[in-house]
């Protein structure tokens, strides 16, 4: 278990910093030393096996099993080296940056991100399982997106933030399709399998694919061109960040699974041709465009670039020889490239700029940091008696023996030289350029030397590259022979580490490299003069800017293309694609469209009724502007309906369609009156045609879809309805029974639909303001009698007879066409008529306006009629019926689900009324401030008259007051 | 007599009738009930949870009346599932409504149990026309929830999701209708057998009519070319209403997974596998389009809308790898994606509030009250949505491409869910950085048009919520070893339709 906890402990610390800085500033920084420390003493008990030559893994649990996805933790020579860089470097970042970050910043959150960081990137190291590393892997990509981001409130770093976490978050995508191939190939996650089949899975189809996929997340990760360009970016990021990130740590990801996975996918062409190729464009244009970088951390980002690209070209190479270069340089480059950076950040914090163009001669105000900064350059530049030259040398040797494989064995070699030509120029100017140079003037700040705490953090960086260069053997010897081992999970190859190996071609290529440099240099003023003339061209960062500006702005305009708000569109699209999707059935299959019943004759009653149907439909469409006019047309379709049903023996049917008609028409009368008497404009001729083939389309598919199923034989479950209903539901109205009793549950739905309408409008209305107009639209005023006396005496006189008949009908429900559906319907038509006749404001004073108890009361009682039934251990709804013999009255049968039924009726009447007398109570409130106000403009209106509400149909403008 | 089936809907319907009977006017009386009726609905689908994890298929025969003449109510894994998800989310939401959202309107907390009786319905009841009533139970009630609080946009966008629904109830009846005319029956369970022996000359309006429910659930979900109504009115609603409406579009999912395994599955004969060759392409294509729809938003909350139309299509992309792991790997990603964006929707109510007349612009606009902190928890649940490592977004998308690998397509899948992965990244980066990084400091002298943001604090019902949420994600995260293993049951049980009509045409009376 000690290695998920030495993973953990970062997580653990990151959680403790934020916290600890209410002890005091510098508090965080103690947290985070511990935390690395605590980490490292993990790790020292377990490194003594590994430098025996063992492999630790360790199955800390199974997370998700089905998935192949376990938590374990490998620690071999490859982790160890990794880890120890991790945990070293950081360390020393700590202390760098506990003395570099300005008051102004939050301790707390930086050593957060940093330890967080710091876990995700000993996750990847440490994983054994390769999704856990893909997490892990992604997780330095979002922490380092923070870190980089750290001052938000900067531009270039909130953009440089983004940039890296688009590219090395995407490549982790991309990778993460590979393993999962990889996965599939191999059959396991487990890196412990995976090494070990190499074979299989070189020679399986999908190699190519899932190498290009991985390869995809190590160059994004490891910033190889042409992905190189986020890493110059990330500079906005305090510079401890810079030193940490891209010396040791997140871009040595990348070269890390090259070393991890070496064993598993190296050694075909694919694999020699695309890492070899990249490394080696990668290490050319990073270390040109290093020399014309004026920023010192410009410089030194290109030219981590240019030696990411040597190390994953060593790798490309593939050689047991080359591998070791590879691993050797890790090291060498990670403490020096580490170094420098702080340096750059020490000439930075105490100048107040990184300009190399304004920094010359500091040697006399910081000799110390001068010195320093001349080592650690000459180790880059790969100056014997430091640990660069002998990585570089061996490079050197590795380009020479592969380049004798190929058709021109001089080529590589040269192109070789030629960019270390480059790296040992920049090398030089960025010693010889800040601190020689001529005589320091107009800097920001005078400078001096930094305090210690920077410093010592540097010496020990500084007197690693001197140590490694002079005893390397001794120094690196050990661990870059297990580093070796594990990488190539074979023994490693002979090789020695020395200073001294003789004349040989890769001697020679580093004096001429230093020579080249060193001229390079000298005549860097003209270079500069010429490249500025390229200044912008082919630059990465533009590019991306535009494609990354070019997505935005077009996916904005497709959207604001497709997603136009407009109805019509959302229309056309569902019909279009369900009528595709209705007639695929007639596509697929081959089956004629009529069915093998014989028709019935057509009697001229039913084919009048069904012509004035197919008439009042089509004048629908073709009268809907005028609205009134429609509606009324409409209506007749629906009274159509109604006679079809009587002629169909369906008397319940019919009168739920005449009462529902009559109430809906009511309704939409209403709600006309407030809304312009015509419909706006139409679309264009073009769009009507295109509607009026889909809407012939439509119909005549939902038309050909009845006419096909009702000329088919059938039988259904009705049958057992209807020889049921008497016998097991109590009544001798299937209609009814079907309602109450065998599909109760969706009358239950139905009604609280129903009562949902009812109180949804009732909300919508409460804010609702509307002004209704005044007269029509040719300026005639309103008819003054509104409430005619007949009509009103008679409404009032036909209430009780009505309220009787819909009581009646109530209760013969059950066995006679009937029920609370229809009975509820009738009460409404009773009382809407008096509304009508009466006016709101009379009829309110008579009866409640506030229909909700009726509603709540109606769904309480059919739910609770339901409920009852759990009493005598029945389900839901389970209705019961008995046979009474009262005196007088005889014979009477009693159903609970009558009950039921009285609930259907009260939500019916009293989600009709609620809506009629909120929609009327509208006309009111809008209507009396205009007449008090217009009183004797308008002298025709009456005030102490309401509108009449038949006269509701008139053009208004709705506006909200 | 076993009512657990039937508790999960009674339970919202008598706290909605008891709301609504209730004179009291106090809104904390109000409160109390819907959060206690709230607590309660979690502690019974946990219950019915247990009781089906083992297999069991309970079925309900309503009045009575067995299958197929009655209506049964089924639990099983999958329905108890959706169950539990719901009944999580809505008290998260129902809490943030808690801060003023219910105070808007009348009724909120009517509509709201409602709508959760609605959805319970839908995810029940084991019976086509049955589920026809749920829907328009979910439909008015989302519709009222929709437009509380009122406005003109939100009208708008509310008329366009009832027109647009109202169509889509007419084409479910269309299908009923053909179904019952043809088969002559609505039981799920009866349906499965009568499509499986259609007999040859009916095969045509047998297959138009499953492909119309298609369309009817391809427009709940929110699939292409259906998806357009969503987007508006998501963005232009409540946040609460927002947040529940997050497990809607789940509903047009759950409802595909269900008929076309069950009725049109693997078992339906000439009729087998029906979707074949349209679910995936359309799921495909709208993760696409709502990437584009993610990319080139103007307000935050329209950006989270098109995050539900993303989750619906990839959702939908799983179900329709036609494989047991497919299944599996979506129905992990229903409740993952169902948290997530809900907890987007708030949390961009929250920024919005604070940014003054800026509201939710994708736009700098001006230094807000406990910036950092409103900054954090949105880069947690943008890592969240757009399923980065570790939490659960990941684990879901992960599953998904391990079981579409052996899929022919799998070219298509990977590159489209990887692809709109990355660019949901840099969408949601740019939003953070743009409302949060690029944010200027409120200079009181200047006192512009757009620099007045709110300085109210933070409250707890309000973070509550958004932290709940995310917390959810994150047990699913760590528990992923014992989620997985539950769905791949269900998903096994789905695909054996046999013990399901067994279940339900065998049982009579329970």
């Amino acid at each position: 278990m000690g290695l998920a906890y030495l993973t953990f402990i970062p997580f653990i610390g990151a959680a403790f910093t934020t916290v600890s800085t209410r002890l005091g500033r510098y508090s965080s920084a103690w947290v985070a030393v511990i935390t690395a420390a605590a980490s490292l003493s993990l790790l020292l008990p377990l490194a003594h096996d590994v430098m025996a030559g063992q492999t630790i893994i360790q199955h800390a649990s199974q997370w998700v099993p089905s998935l192949g996805l376990n938590i374990a933790f490998r620690l071999d020579g490859l982790s160890l080296l990794f880890t120890l860089m991790i945990l070293l470097i950081g360390l020393v970042v700590i202390i760098y940056a506990r003395y570099y970050l300005s008051p102004r910043d939050s301790m707390g959150r930086f050593y957060a991100y940093l330890l967080l960081f710091m876990g995700s990137m000993l996750g990847i190291v440490l994983s054994e399982n390769i999704i856990q590393l893909l997490i892990f892997w992604e997780l330095t990509s979002l922490s380092s997106f923070l870190l980089i981001s750290y001052w938000q409130q900067r531009e270039e770093a909130s953009r440089g933030a983004r940039m890296a976490l688009t590219i090395t978050g995407g490549g982790g995508l991309a990778m993460l399709g590979g393993f999962l191939l990889l996965g599939k190939i191999a059959g396991s996650y487990e890196l412990s399998s995976i090494l070990e089949s190499g074979d299989m899975i070189r020679q399986h189809a999908l190699y190519p694919y899932m190498l290009i996929l991985i390869l995809l997340g190590v160059f994004t990760k490891s910033a190889q061109f042409p992905f190189h360009f986020w890493l110059p970016n990330a500079m906005a990021a305090p510079t401890p960040v810079s030193s940490y990130l891209h010396s040791a740590t997140m871009v040595k990801a990348g070269i890390f699974l090259l070393a991890r996975f070496f064993p598993a996918l190296s050694g075909t062409p694919e694999w020699t041709w695309i890492v070899t190729l990249t490394g080696l464009i990668t290490f050319l244009t990073g270390a040109y465009i290093a020399l014309f970088k004026h920023d010192m951390k410009a410089l030194l980002a290109y030219s981590t670039i240019s030696h990411l690209g040597l190390i994953v070209m060593l790798f490309g190479i593939g050689t047991p020889l080359a591998v070791v270069a590879a691993v050797f340089h890790i090291m060498n480059h990670a403490i020096f490239k580490a170094s420098l950076f702080m340096l750059a950040g020490i000439v930075d914090h105490e100048t107040g700029t990184r300009d190399m163009r304004q920094l010359r001669g500091l040697r006399k105000y910081m000799p110390y940091t001068a010195l320093l900064t001349m080592i650690a350059a000459a180790s880059m530049a790969g100056i014997p008696f430091l640990n660069g030259f002998l990585s570089k040398e061996m490079f050197f040797a590795e380009t020479v023996e592969h380049g004798n494989s190929m058709a021109l064995p001089w080529l590589l070699p040269l192109i070789v030289t030629a960019g270390g030509i480059f790296a040992a120029a920049y090398s030089i100017r960025i010693a010889h350029n800040v601190f020689f140079n001529g005589k320091a003037e107009d800097l920001p700040k005078i400078p001096h030397e930094p305090s210690r705490g920077m410093q010592i953090p540097v010496e020990i960086l500084v007197g690693l590259c001197l140590l490694t260069g002079i005893f390397p053997a001794q120094i690196a010897g050990p661990m870059l022979s297990v580093a070796v081992t594990s990488t190539l999970q074979t023994t490693a190859p002979d090789y020695q580490l020395a200073i001294w190996h003789g004349v040989n071609p890769a001697l020679i290529m580093s004096m001429v490299a230093v020579a080249g440099g060193i001229l390079v240099y000298r005549s860097r003023e003209a270079l500069f003069t010429l490249q500025s003339r390229f200044d912008g061209m082919f630059e990465a960062k533009r590019i991306y800017n535009g494609a990354i500006r070019r997505l935005f702005n077009w996916s904005s305009s497709i959207t604001m293309n497709v997603d136009n708000l407009s109805q019509k569109r959302m229309l056309w699209l569902l019909f279009v694609a369900s009528i595709v999707m209705g007639a695929s059935g007639f596509i697929v299959h081959d089956a004629p469209l009529a069915g093998a019943r014989t028709m019935l004759p057509v009697d001229p009653m039913s084919a009048m009724v069904a012509f004035i149907m197919i008439a009042a439909a089509i004048s629908t469409v073709v009268m809907h502007q005028q609205r009134f006019t429609a509606l009324v047309l409409v209506s007749a379709v629906g009274l159509g309906v109604a006679l079809t049903f009587i002629k169909f023996s369906a008397p319940d049917l019919a009168l739920t369609q005449l009462s529902v008609e009559f109430i809906t028409v009511v309704l939409l009368l209403l709600a006309l009156f407030f809304l312009p008497q015509r419909t706006p404009d139409e679309s264009d001729r073009l769009r009507q045609g295109r509607d009026i083939v889909i809407a012939l389309l439509a119909g005549s598919g939902v038309a050909a879809l009845s006419y096909a199923v009702l000329t088919r034989e059938y039988s259904t479950i009705g049958d057992y309805f209807i020889s049921n209903s008497v016998s097991g539901g109590g009544g001798a109205n299937v209609v009814n029974v079907l309602l109450v009793d065998f599909r109760g549950f969706d009358t239950m739905g139905e009604i609280t639909v129903l009562a949902l309408a009812g109180i949804g409008i009732y909300a919508m209305l409460d804010k609702l303001k509307l002004l209704s107009p005044q007269q029509d639209e040719d300026g005639r005023p309103w008819n003054p009698d509104t409430h005619p006396v007949v009509m009103a005496t008679f409404s009032r006189l036909l209430l009780p007879l009505a309220l009787m008949v819909s009581i009646f009908i109530l209760l013969r429900g059950h066995n006679l066409p009937g029920g609370g559906f229809i009975a509820g319907l009738v009460t409404s038509v009773a009382l809407i008529v008096q509304y009508l006749a009466n006016g709101v404001e009379w009829t309110r004073t008579k009866l409640p306006a506030n229909t909700h108890p009726l509603i709540g009361s109606g769904l309480l009682i059919a739910a609770s009629t339901g409920v009852a039934s759990w009493y005598f251990s029945y389900p839901f709804l389970t209705s019961t019926f008995h046979h009474f013999h009262i005196p007088l009255l005889g014979d009477l049968e009693l159903a609970s689900a009558m009950a039921f039924d009285l609930g259907v009726y009260l939500v019916v009447v009293g989600t009709s009324l609620l809506i009629l007398i909120n929609l009327g109570l509208i006309h009111q409130v809008s209507y009396q401030p205009r007449i008090t106000k217009k009183n004797l403009a308008s002298p025709t209106t009456d005030s102490d008259t309401t509108p009449s509400r038949s006269a509701a149909l008139k053009k208004v403008l709705p506006w909200k007051r | 007599m076993n009512h657990i089936v039937i508790a999960p809907l009674l339970l919202p319907l008598f706290t909605g009738i008891f709301l609504l009977l209730l004179r009291e006017q106090r809104i904390y009386v109000k409160r109390l009930i819907a959060g206690a009726s709230g607590i309660a609905l979690i502690t019974i689908a946990f219950k019915l949870l247990c009781q089906v994890s083992d297999g069991t298929i309970l079925v309900y025969a309503l009045s009575d009346w067995s299958a197929p003449y009655g209506i049964t109510l089924v639990a099983d894994r999958l329905a108890a599932w959706m169950v539990m998800t719901t009944s999580l989310l809505s008290i998260f939401a129902l809490i943030y409504a808690m801060h003023g959202t219910d105070r808007e309107g009348r009724h909120f907390h009517i509509m709201f149990q409602l709508q959760l009786f609605g959805l319970n319905g839908a995810f029940l009841t084991g019976d086509l026309f049955n589920l026809f009533v749920f829907f328009e139970v979910l439909l008015l009630a989302s519709y009222s929830l929709l437009l509380h609080g009122g406005g003109r946009k939100r009208i708008r966008s509310g008329l366009h999701f009832v027109v647009i629904n109202v169509v889509g109830s007419s084409l479910f009846l269309f299908a009923v209708g053909t179904l019952y005319g043809v088969l002559g029956t609505l039981n799920m369970a009866d349906l499965a057998i009568k499509v499986a022996a259609t007999p040859p000359e009916n095969l045509v309006l047998v297959h138009s009519a499953g492909m119309l429910l298609f369309a009817v659930f391809a427009l709940k979900a929110a699939l292409l070319p259906f998806y357009l109504w969503l987007p508006s009115a998501y963005s232009q609603t409540s946040a609460p209403s927002a947040a529940l409406f997050a497990i809607m579009t789940k509903v047009g999912a759950y409802s595909i997974l269900r008929i076309y395994t069950l009725i049109f599955g693997d078992h339906a004969g000439p009729l087998a596998n029906l979707l074949e060759g349209w679910l995936l392409p359309m799921a495909l294509l709208t993760i696409i389009i709502g990437t584009f729809g993610l990319l080139g938003s103007k307000r935050l909350r329209q950006q989270v809308s098109y995050l539900v139309v993303i989750s619906a299509g990839t959702l939908l992309t799983g179900f329709s790898l036609d494989s047991a792991a497919g299944i599996a790997a979506g129905l992990y990603y229903l409740p993952h994606t169902t948290f997530a964006t809900a907890a987007m929707f708030l949390l961009a109510d929250l920024i919005s509030k604070r940014r003054g007349l800026m509201e939710d612009r994708l736009d700098a606009g001006y230094v807000i009250t406990q910036q950092k902190f409103l900054g954090a928890v949105f880069f947690a649940l943008a890592i969240l949505a757009s399923g980065l490592p570790p939490l659960s977004g990941f684990l879901g998308k992960f599953m998904l491409l391990q079981a579409a690998l052996d899929h022919p397509a799998i070219v298509f899948i990977m590159g489209i869910v990887l692809l709109n992965g990355l660019l949901t990244v840099i969408g949601l980066a740019r939003s953070g950085s743009l409302m949060f990084y690029e944010a200027h400091a409120v200079d009181k002298s200047t006192n512009t048009y757009y620099s007045q943001v709110s300085p109210e604090p933070l409250n707890v019902r309000e973070l509550l919520p958004v932290f709940s949420l995310l917390g959810l994600c994150l047990a699913m995260t760590i528990g992923a070893g014992s989620l997985t293993e539950f769905t791949a049951k269900t998903a096994a049980q789905l695909l054996d339709t046999s013990a399901y009509i067994e279940a339900v045409l065998s049982k009579g009376a329970p």
